[in-house]
């Protein structure tokens, strides 16, 4: 018993902070770069005899990083600005990583954009979806918000699927890669020899992301999510407008997930509807609420293990849906908050301290 | 003229909670609804501050219609309101709150200092208590932290629901002489929601009685506080 019950406590994000808030800025910067510097190495990983368990059987371990372990990891934060920041339970997210896929196939094929082009264009169609829809349906809460939003998931596979002009149920072929770029240490070749590039391209696409999410928590919009995720009447008894930072909220995780989508589509050179089921966006809140619903680590952590393990397993093929799913309970009855859960302030007993003396 | 509620009507569905209510709040006052449990009291307050929308009738705010206006906007024109069962942030400390309570001004530093310590000296247990976390403070400071965050916004019009609310005897008289020094020092008019007729009827100007969403009384709280219907109904002691 009392091992669970410091399995529990154990808090491993308020030990890295406490670590953190140690440190100065050099050492922040230095440990950041040096992060990562590791992070970009990751694909080398699977070649070498001492990190070689890393490999995933079936497909090579560059390729898992991009689809599904990066793809994962970038939705999960992208999903976690509107559960974990604000609050609101989005069980639809699958649909603006299909806007993001299908603008990328149709832009790609029917004109002479390529994928940089596209990118800006993709995110910014997600983002117009999430106005749309989210105009009407934010003023629901819970229950209703998920319900609405699961429903439009399937709206957008379903149009796919009925639309013969973008494929219907055979998808869309032949998506361009996206053309090289040339940096002063080489050219950066994007094909299918060179998961690498589309690694690295994920990883800056997943960095500007938690740079943006940062940047946001601190500042106005952050306080506001988290007022109306604390208690949204109250917060609207305080001034903030909450309708527009919720859309917010909801806009800035459906333009992530358009991102995510124009770079799966113009990896994998082939999308399909059946890409795009209710399945994806569970999975992606299972990232969330597995590595800790509202922290940004937490999440990163979480969409890691869960897009790697049922790759990693994938030798014990038909039993490994079952490990998976016996994993996901054993892990989340340990820790229930996730891996690495927020910030806890509800629980502390902090005593009035140093507060006179200011 | 500050506040004038005309002919007020709201409905929680087809329920007509609100059956046309007229109230009307002068500048410098306290002025209370009282009444019983589903009198429509915390429903004509909750209108007020716009978490409920209007059937029909108009709040009239120094001149201004407000009865269209989102709940936020209205905290711009100077109604602050401390909800029913304090409504403050549980996960954030007793300073981020008050913070919150001025969201929609983005001052500068020195305003926020003046406004957390007019907020402090109404309040000073609240300054021991700035780091700690909302949810963890006992149910007396909570409605202190409560009302100040609701002061942050330099209202003119302080509407306050149930403040005695689950307290101790102690406690609500402290909570009621803090509404009297609001009213006195900052002359900020105040629109009073009790369960708790006695404190209310004699600390507050004016009065109101709510009956199913209507209003049966309306007179100068001492008045009241001799009424005999009012004293056998919401003050127990009986006609005599």
């Amino acid at each position: 018993m009392r091992t669970t019950n410091s399995l529990r406590n154990f808090n491993v994000r308020d030990k890295g902070a406490a670590i953190w808030s140690g440190w100065n800025r050099l050492q922040r910067t230095s440990f950041g770069i040096a992060m990562i510097l590791l992070a970009g190495a990751l694909p080398f990983a699977g070649n070498y005899s001492f990190s070689n368990f890393l490999n995933t059987p079936i497909s090579n371990f560059a390729d898992v990083l991009i689809y599904p372990v990066g793809m994962f990891v970038l939705m999960s934060l992208g999903l976690n600005i509107v559960v974990g920041k604000s609050g609101m339970l989005d069980l639809g997210y699958v649909a603006f990583f299909a806007i993001g896929a299908y603008t990328m196939a149709i832009c790609g094929k029917w004109t002479h954009l390529n994928t940089w082009e596209i990118l800006p264009l993709g995110i910014a169609f997600a983002m117009i979806a999430g106005v749309l829809l989210g105009i009407p349906t934010l003023r629901l809460r819970g229950d209703y918000l998920a319900i609405v939003t699961m429903g439009f998931g399937e709206i957008v596979r379903i149009t796919a699927l009925n639309t013969q002009k973008i494929g219907g149920p055979n998808g869309m072929a032949n998506v361009p890669n996206p053309p090289s770029i040339h940096t002063p240490l080489g050219v950066l070749d994007f094909n299918i020899m060179t998961p690498n590039s589309f690694y690295w391209f994920v990883l800056v696409l997943i960095l500007l992301t938690i740079w943006m999410i940062r940047r946001l928590s601190v500042r106005r919009p952050g306080r506001a999510w988290e007022a109306i995720r604390q208690d949204e009447d109250a917060a609207e008894l305080m001034g903030v407008p909450t309708l527009k930072y919720k859309i917010w909220s909801f806009t800035l995780g459906a333009g992530v997930g358009g991102a995510a989508g124009v770079v799966y589509a113009s990896k994998t050179l082939y999308i399909s509807p059946d890409a795009f089921t209710f399945n994806i966006s569970v999975l992606i809140l299972s990232c969330v609420v597995f590595g800790g619903i509202g922290n940004i680590w937490g999440v990163v952590l979480g969409g890691v293990f869960l897009a790697y393990l049922p790759e990693r397993i994938r030798f014990i093929s038909n039993a490994r849906q079952l490990v998976f799913g016996l994993t996901l309970v054993i892990i989340m009855n340990f820790r229930p908050d996730g891996i690495l859960p927020r910030k806890k302030r509800e629980k502390l007993s902090s005593p009035a301290i140093e507060t006179g003396a200011k | 003229m500050n506040l004038e509620i005309k002919d007020l009507r709201v409905f929680y569905g087809k329920i007509e909670a609100i059956k046309g209510i007229s109230v009307t709040v002068n500048q410098g006052e306290i002025v209370t609804l009282i009444g019983a449990n589903g009198a429509g009291k915390t429903t004509t307050l909750k209108t007020i501050s716009g978490l409920r929308p209007v059937a029909s009738g108009a709040i009239i705010f120094n001149g201004q219609d407000i009865s269209k206006l989102p709940a936020h906007e209205r905290v711009e024109l100077g109604i602050s309101q401390a909800p029913e069962g304090r409504g403050i942030f549980p996960g954030m400390t007793v300073l981020e709150n008050l913070e919150i309570g001025k969201y929609f001004r983005k001052d500068r530093k020195i305003e926020m200092q003046e406004d957390l310590e007019r907020v402090f000296h109404l309040f000073p247990r609240l300054k021991e208590r700035l780091t700690q976390a909302g949810g963890t403070l006992s149910g007396g400071e909570q409605q202190m932290l409560a009302i100040g965050r609701a002061l942050m916004a330099r209202p003119q019009v302080l509407l306050l629901d149930e403040p005695s609310m689950g307290l101790a005897p102690m406690m609500i008289a402290n909570i009621f002489n803090i509404i009297t020094a609001i009213n006195k020092e900052l002359g900020t008019t105040i629109l009073l929601v009790e369960q708790n007729a006695q404190q209310a009827l004699q600390r507050a100007h004016r009065a109101y009685v709510l009956e199913t969403g209507k209003v049966v009384k309306e007179a100068k709280a001492s008045d009241l506080l001799n009424d005999p219907d009012v004293r056998a109904a919401y003050l127990g002691t009986g006609a005599h």
